[in-house]
Parts: structure tokens; sequence; C-alpha cells
């Protein structure tokens, strides 16, 4: 069997783990397997059910009331007992934050680690070869798994995609597991900056960089993404120039996105951005320079001035969007 | 009050990288080094707590080949106290189990109240040896921590995550507990002329490390270059205007979010 991880937010679900169910079923096909899906919570608040959608065989609540609210102690007790009774294969999480605080903890209870990260893989001879990037994304490095199951393995954002989650018509089973003494306090989570926005969710992100040149110019990303009903976003300069909040901070040390439709003014390509936007289903880029690492990933390009361009698409979209 | 630093040497961040020849590894000996960037953060959070406390002892632990000497130094000369040096040539061959279980080893007498490292190596980026070290030394961890609580600490620590989306959420930890630092969590400080002279005098604990059996580590096969893996259609022929006519046109009938 192969579990997948999925995670919420007080039963609303994180729709990274639509990709963890696409990566588990897409695992699960090629190894001869079935793919279940595990919601660690206090009260099951429907999320099961919407679970239960997906073509698994069964959704396993593991239920107990200090599940109520995340801590790395409670989630590893919980993933503990739940390993030890379905001794699956294969377990796999999407790699967010959340993921990265606890999986180390319940692979190393089980002398295992977390191949983390994941961009893709492939059968190779009738094994399994992962590839995750290094050195900041520079390169990539093909590994494989050694040793017994349970394996542990996270999948970057974009590496599966949500919209390919196959439906169906999954048991639900509650166990109703131990969790131990937990070491500790959380108080309830905040959001620094007013009118924060979640880009992981935007459908099409706006981006801007550099190449932006003032804090008054941004107006006309705005209106773009405005027309385009998207979300406005940055390169680190911009929000280290604080011209934008941090929130809207694309990369590595910002977030981490795979909108539909990802347009980047005058953003190079750094390393360090790309990370983070790479995934995106379709990756637009407005730049003067053709030498530009950003046309690499474009899927379409336009080697020109931003401010040449920006205002007439956006009078050509209105008239699109006027019909 | 006891605070270890677990710091790692890694390649320099704008350093070219050139693949060995079996496609296995980097060529090191061509590559500029420095601390990893996080781990910095991490010394430099030990220090101001320390400072904070007005007592304690900072301890750096780093694990790695002769030049991981420079990281050591350096960190002695910022302000830590003394310092532990895992040799281990080679360590990239390391899986993060087998390093946290060395480390845990090296510093398991030392009963730390606290340990800090980064949240990820900028090498390999396993992002997950502290996690595994704080269950091994069964203590428990944070990660992405971005803000301490200085003036909480009193057998225990308030931390604060970062959580995803500009997310974060304040934790009470009752110590001894491992906390993975994120980058920025606070300005690093310079080594004083006089730090660095000091540092000559610290103490420089080595301990050559015997590489523990571990059936179920990953192992990299090959390294590459990432792939290109996209065409470009590049629309207007230099003239940005009509590019962007014709991206209006893509963006309707090709990508179909108009």
């Amino acid at each position: 069997m192969i579990l997948a991880f999925i995670e919420h937010k007080n039963g609303i679900l994180n729709k990274t783990s639509l990709e963890a169910i696409t990566a588990a079923q897409t695992l699960a096909k090629d190894l001869g397997l079935r793919a279940s899906a595990v919601i660690p919570c206090d009260e099951d608040r429907g999320l099961a059910r919407e679970i239960a959608q997906y073509d698994l065989e069964k959704v396993i609540v593991a239920r107990n009331p200090k599940l109520n609210v995340y801590t790395p102690d409670a989630w590893a007790d919980a993933w503990t007992e739940v390993i030890k009774k379905e001794n699956p294969q294969y377990v796999v999480m999407a790699h967010t934050y959340q993921v990265r605080d606890f999986a180390p903890k319940v692979a190393a209870r089980f002398e295992r680690e977390v191949l983390a990260d994941v961009i893709r893989y492939r059968k190779e001879n009738g094994h399994l070869v992962f590839t995750r990037r290094i050195f900041l994304g520079k390169l990539d490095a093909d590994v494989v798994l050694q040793g017994d199951a349970p394996h542990f393995v996270t999948f970057q954002s974009g590496a599966f995609r949500a919209d390919k989650a196959e439906k169906g018509n999954a048991d639900e089973e509650i166990i109703d597991v131990e969790v131990g003494e937990v070491r500790m306090t959380p108080e309830e989570p905040f959001q620094e900056a007013k009118a924060s926005v979640d880009l992981t969710k935007s459908e099409i992100i706006v981006a801007v960089g550099r190449g932006i040149k003032s804090q008054e110019n941004i107006a006309l990303a705005q209106q773009l993404a405005d027309v385009l009903g998207g979300d406005l976003a940055a390169s680190r300069p911009i929000c280290d120039a604080e011209w934008l909040p941090i929130d809207r901070q694309i990369g590595s040390s910002g977030q981490t996105v795979a909108p539909k439709l990802y347009i980047a003014l005058g953003i190079s390509g750094a390393i360090q951005h790309v990370v983070g936007m790479k995934n995106s289903q379709t990756i637009v880029a407005i730049n003067k320079d053709p030498e530009a690492p950003i046309f690499d990933i474009a899927d379409y390009g336009i080697v020109g001035d931003l401010f040449e361009a920006v205002p007439v698409m956006i009078e050509e979209i209105k008239k699109v969007k006027g019909n | 009050m006891k605070i270890v630093v677990l710091m790692k040497q890694v390649a320099n961040k704008d350093a070219v990288l050139r693949i060995r020849s079996d496609g296995k590894w980097i060529e090191e000996a061509d590559v500029a080094m420095q601390t990893n960037e996080s781990d910095g953060y991490a010394l430099e959070e030990a220090l101001r707590l320390k400072e904070a406390k007005g007592e304690g002892e900072v301890v750096v632990c780093s694990l790695g080949g002769a030049s991981a000497k420079a990281v050591i130094k350096d960190a002695l000369a910022r302000g830590a106290d003394r310092a532990i040096h895992i040799l281990v040539e080679e360590s990239y061959k390391l899986s993060p189990y087998q390093t946290a279980k060395i480390i845990a080893e090296a510093i398991k007498d030392e009963q730390a109240d606290l340990i800090f490292t980064g949240l990820q190596s900028d090498d390999v980026g396993y992002g997950q040896t502290g996690v595994i070290l704080a269950e091994l030394l069964g203590i428990p961890h944070a990660t992405i921590v971005i803000e301490v609580d200085r003036s909480s600490l009193n057998g225990t620590l308030r931390v604060k995550r970062e959580l995803e989306s500009g997310w974060y959420q304040w934790f009470k930890y009752r110590l001894p507990a491992l906390f993975t630092i994120q980058s920025g969590i606070s300005q690093i400080r310079y080594a004083t002329l006089q730090g660095i002279m000091k540092a000559k005098s610290k103490p420089v604990k080595e301990i050559q490390a015997t590489i523990p059996e571990f059936p179920s580590a990953q192992k990299i096969e090959k390294i590459y270059l990432p792939l290109k893996t996209k065409q470009t259609q590049l629309l207007g022929n230099g003239d940005a205007k009509r590019g962007a006519i014709e991206l209006v046109e893509k963006l309707r009938t090709e990508v179909r979010v108009l």
C-alpha cells in the first residue's frame, strides 16, 4: 500500500494534498499497489468524505483530541501508529512546511529518512529513480532508495497536478490513535502583513522584478493583474526594497507557486526565483535582455520593453473580455 | 545554559560548479567554500540568546573534512566559546540519517539545553538532519524558526515558526529542544579583530567519526545540469507592442485564460 498525507487546517484541505494523492496514485499504478489517504484530526469535519471521492482504497481518519491543532509530536505519534498498522511500501507527502517539520521525525522512528523535495521520478529496470534539485537548483540529482519499506518521499509543489487526481469511491476508516506527551504548546497562527494573500492558491500571477525600475511603476503591473483577475507577486529585490510586502515574494525565501499562468515582468530568472515558480503551467517572460535565464523556462517570451508591452496587453485583454 | 550550534561548510553560493567525471558529485577542489547561510544565522541567534541571558556557553559543532576548520575558526571569532570538529572526509556521501547519527554520538554527552542549526544546507538540501537528530536524542524540535523570544528563556523558550503564505505561529518549548533557524532571523555580526585573536586560544575538540551502517540510505546515482524542457515561443520579433498583441491572442486561444 501507498499512504498519502492529507494536510488541512481545521478541516480545510491544503490543495497540495491533492498533488500527494496524484503522486500516490501514480506510484501505485507503477508498482502494482493501491493508494490510501491519511487524515490526522480531532474530529472529521467532512474532509474524509471529500477525499473519499478520489480513487483510493480507503481514507484513514487518524483521530485523537490532541490532533485539534498541529504539533510535530502529535502528528508523529499519529503517523507512527498508522504506519505500524498499515505497513505501507511508501508514504507520500507534499513537501510543505508542515511536512518538513514532522516527516523526518516519523521516518527516524522507523530508522528511515525522507527522500525530500522530489521533482519527478521514473521507472528504470524495475526500480524507481527519483530526481531532486541540489545546490539551490543549479544541479539535478538522480537518487535511488535502498533498504526495506516503508519509504518516505515528499514531492515538490507542482511535481504532480492536483487536477490529475483520479476520482473514485473510497471507504472511510476511523482509527482512534494514541498520542503521547506533546512537548510543545502552540499559540494561534497569525498573519504578519495585513491583506496577506496566499499566492499558492492563485490561478494567475503577474510578478515583477528589478526591471520594473521604481515603486510607482508597480501600479502598471497591478493593472495587468487586475484585468486578468490575478494576483501581484515579486522577486526578492522588490520585497527587500519594500516596494511590495514580503508575503508577495516568490522564490526560495518566499512562496512556491504553480499557477495556471505566470507572467514575469522584468525578472531575469535567478535560480532563487525560478525554484518558486518553475512549475507554473504556462510561463510568460517579458524582458529587455534576450540572454535572461527566465527565457529558458518560458513558454512565451517578449524580448523588449515591458513599459511598451504591458499597456498594450491591458487594452487588448479589456477588448477580449468586453466581448 | 549550553547551546550547541551545528554548522556545515558548503560550496559558495555563486560558485561555478563542475561535475566530476564519474557524474556522482562536483569537483570540490575547484570550489570556494563558505558557511551554510542559515547555519550562520543559527550561530548569531545562539550568541544573542547567551548575551540576553548573561551567561552560558555556545559550542559550535561541524561535521566535515579538514577544510571545515575555516567554518569553526570563523564561528569562534564571532563569539562561540569552543568547538567540536567531527572529521569526515567526503561527507557528501553521508545520508541525513547517518549524519544525524554521527552528530548524536558526538554531542550527546554535552547535555545541551538548546541545539540550533540552519533549516537546510545549500548543497544537498536534505532539510532533515536536525529533525532526525532531535528524535535520536529524544528531545522536541521546531523547524523554520524565524524569531526567538529571548526574554521568555526560563527552562522553556518561545519560538516563532514561519508557516506558508505569510502565516506565523509561536510555540512554547520545554528545554532541552532543537530548533532549525531560517535565514534572515537577525543581522549577522562581523568578527572583530579582538574576536579573531581570541579564537586562536579557544579549544577545538577533534573527533574521528566512524560511519554507521545504514541500509536505508538514499543514494545519489548521478548529478547533471537541469534539462531545458521548454520551447519558448518568442513573440513580436523585437517589437514589444506587437508582441503584446500576439501574446494576448495566445492567452486566449492556447493558454485559455481569457
